[in-house]
């Protein structure tokens, strides 16, 4: 159990922190003891189950552990993409900014395309609808100033496929990355 | 929505334990009992309030990678491009939006090189311009939606 496992250096995770992605991936047992239920399954302690878990959050690899809504059937029904052209030498301050803002549940700086997209900075603003999102969006407006050179809010309208973001148990399990 | 659901979903989007008994604790600090907080989250699983209840893992910290991209695509042709764009095994989610780029679609891959390969298949097939926007950076990404 101690033996490290090559596959390790390049992703951080072994053969056994793999087996307990692929088992928890879609959920946590609800039952009293979740992490022995884990455990049993793959045939290690509930204590390293839990180590692993633990470690596995330090490192960022498990984001967070909780619930997680599901913003439609909760009302929240209006999504809107904002997207804004900031200064880049203040992007790092600002991103971190806007992402504080409770109503953003995403953001992220990606590259610019100019002339057709001078756009830099990406805020996922959820609403009970489009005023809503209007008024949030003008929330942030307040908050970059002068910083906010241009932007705008790119509304869905229709889902055209969703089919999840998922690594396949089986890349999981065998570590395969570079090949 | 009942009192307890709303205080579940606020108060446990991160942050749950990771010990013997860890819906114990988690009720604990709710006011509930540890039975009446697992059946709440099977009961909002159910009815579809909820996703999924459990860790969040970090694609790319897994071998991942992912791409958000977009494509202005003329009317008159946006079924056969989502069709186009649909049949790739990698596209993961797909969106139409209302905008001059109307199409918006996530390229997940357990391999880095497959996204730019994908990007490429579809300007081929599609004769059109994908902009490809992968993210430089995250700010905050969690979960906090209060009710």
């Amino acid at each position: 159990m101690n033996r490290i496992d090559p596959n390790r250096k390049q992703s951080g995770l072994d053969e056994m922190d793999r087996e307990i992605v692929a088992a928890t991936q879609s959920g946590l047992p609800l039952c009293e003891e979740p992490y022995e239920d884990i455990a049993m399954q793959i045939g290690i302690s509930a204590q390293d189950v839990m180590d692993r878990m633990r470690r596995m959050q330090d490192d960022g690899i498990i984001r967070r552990i909780g619930v997680v809504p599901n913003h439609y059937e909760l009302g929240f029904s209006a999504n809107g993409m904002s997207v804004w052209n900031v200064p880049d030498d203040q992007i790092t301050r600002l991103g971190n900014e806007i992402g504080g803002l409770e109503f953003v549940t995403h953001c992220y700086q990606r590259p610019r395309h100019l002339p057709d997209w001078p756009y830099n900075l990406f805020a996922m603003v959820h609403g009970r609808d489009r005023d809503e999102v209007e008024e949030k969006v003008g929330t942030i407006a307040g908050l970059l100033g002068e910083s906010d050179q241009g932007h705008e809010i790119v509304y869905s309208t229709r889902i055209l496929k969703k089919t999840g973001l998922r690594i396949s148990p089986k890349s999981i399990l065998s570590g395969d990355k570079s090949d | 929505m009942l009192e307890i659901d709303r205080k579940i979903i606020n108060a446990l989007q991160g942050g749950f334990p990771i010990c013997e008994r860890p819906y114990a604790a988690a009720a604990e600090q709710l006011g509930l009992t540890e039975d009446a907080l697992i059946s709440r989250i099977e009961t909002l699983l159910q009815d579809k309030l909820l996703s999924r209840f459990g860790p969040l893992y970090n694609a790319e910290k897994l071998g991942g990678a992912v791409t958000l991209a977009a494509i202005a695509v003329p009317e008159d042709r946006f079924q056969e491009i989502t069709e186009v764009v649909n049949n790739c095994p990698e596209v993961a989610h797909n969106y139409q939006r209302d905008h001059r780029l109307n199409m918006w679609f996530v390229i997940a891959s357990d391999h880095e090189e497959r996204i730019q390969e994908v990007v490429e298949e579809i300007e081929e097939k599609s004769g059109l311009t994908v902009l490809n926007m992968p993210k430089t950076e995250e700010y905050f990404l969690e979960l906090k939606l209060a009710l």
